[in-house]
């Protein structure tokens, strides 16, 4: 058991969940963030609840522990909050995994303010509250891994996707000055930029949109949330403690969108 | 714990220096080599122990230790 505690947003499913799950494989204690809004249908956040429950069921199958906790990470004192409470039952936060993430796809001139700041609070504000929160913590024990999930997108732009891409963009910038501010704390920073996985993102893709990624894509597959959690994970790991402000592309060999 | 005593032990726990070294006329930058994420470190663990607020534009001004045991003990006599 390694014994500490990692901390994911947005992991009741998809990439998220992937993640929870493999830490708690390598006995890491999981804080299992899922999406809780006070102002949305009862019925919603109770769903989230749920998965989220489940991914601790499995998270307790795997032979570890953890918890759920229901936050809406864009928002500051939320964020905060959740921060808090994950303290006071772990004691510390070694590892915080960025991932939680939301995608409308739009053109330009047709995307509304709303959409837009929904999409840059939700994707980067998430990423800067909880770093914030959770290095007030890291640099008390010396120790801290930053693992931001941003998107290959982030890196090269997408037409219909001004506003994902900026917000992945975003978390570039924070990672790698984060990487810069904190590493004599002992605080390393990663961003991983994943191409096509299977997840509810890519799952309405009409079979010609997949056929036309597929092409692309050197491995010839898409990729499964397995393949980014196992390498979140590995950089959280003693073997990866001098890897510090990178972007990782898992993507399988994309060449080009 | 005087208000000294405690950034005392703070500022050995951070810069890793004997405590003798430092003086309540011991200036930040240049005698404690303390860099800005060591001072923000320090007023951190501080409004903890202490139960304060050290606003932003209050703490670039504390350029020395007696700086900040003034201003701190300041903070605390308002809170009781």
């Amino acid at each position: 058991m390694s014994g500490k505690t990692v901390l994911v947003t947005g992991s009741s499913r998809g990439i998220g969940r992937a993640i929870a799950l493999q830490f708690a494989q390598q006995g890491y204690r999981v804080a299992v963030n899922y999406y809780d809004n006070p102002d949305a249908a009862p019925e919603l956040n109770q769903e989230n609840l749920q998965q989220a429950q489940q991914v601790l069921k499995e998270i307790e199958a795997a032979g570890s522990s953890g918890m759920v906790v229901g936050a809406d990470v864009s928002k500051s004192a939320a964020a905060q909050e959740m921060v808090d409470k994950i303290i006071k039952e772990f004691g510390q936060i070694d590892v915080l995994v960025n991932n939680v993430g939301i995608n409308k796809d739009q053109l330009l001139l047709r995307i509304s303010d709303d959409e837009w700041e929904s999409l840059i609070s939700t994707n980067l504000s998430s990423a800067f509250y909880c770093s914030r929160a959770a290095v007030k913590h890291m640099i008390r024990k010396r120790y801290g891994r930053i693992i931001n999930i941003s998107s290959v997108v982030g890196v090269s732009g997408n037409a219909g996707q001004v506003h994902y891409a900026a917000s992945k963009s975003g978390l570039l910038g924070l990672t790698f000055s984060i990487a810069k501010e904190y590493g004599v704390r002992g605080i390393t920073a990663n961003v991983i930029a994943p191409g096509f996985i299977e997840s509810d993102m890519t799952a309405g893709f009409s079979p010609e949109q997949r056929s036309k990624m597929l092409n692309g894509i050197a491995v010839g597959r898409l990729g499964t949330p397995e393949d980014v959690a196992s390498v979140a994970v590995f950089l959280a790991s003693p073997g990866a403690s001098y890897i510090s402000g990178q972007l990782i592309r898992v993507d399988g060999g994309l060449s080009s969108l | 714990m005087s208000v000294f005593e405690e950034l005392k032990k703070i500022i050995v726990e951070i810069k890793d220096i004997p405590e003798e070294d430092i003086q309540l006329e011991s200036k930040f930058a240049e005698d404690l080599e303390a860099d800005s994420l060591d001072i923000v470190e320090m007023l951190m663990l501080l409004e903890e122990q202490f139960d304060i607020q050290i606003p932003e534009e209050e703490a670039a001004k504390l350029k020395t230790v007696k700086q900040v045991v003034e201003y701190v003990e300041a903070r605390i006599n308002e809170n009781a």
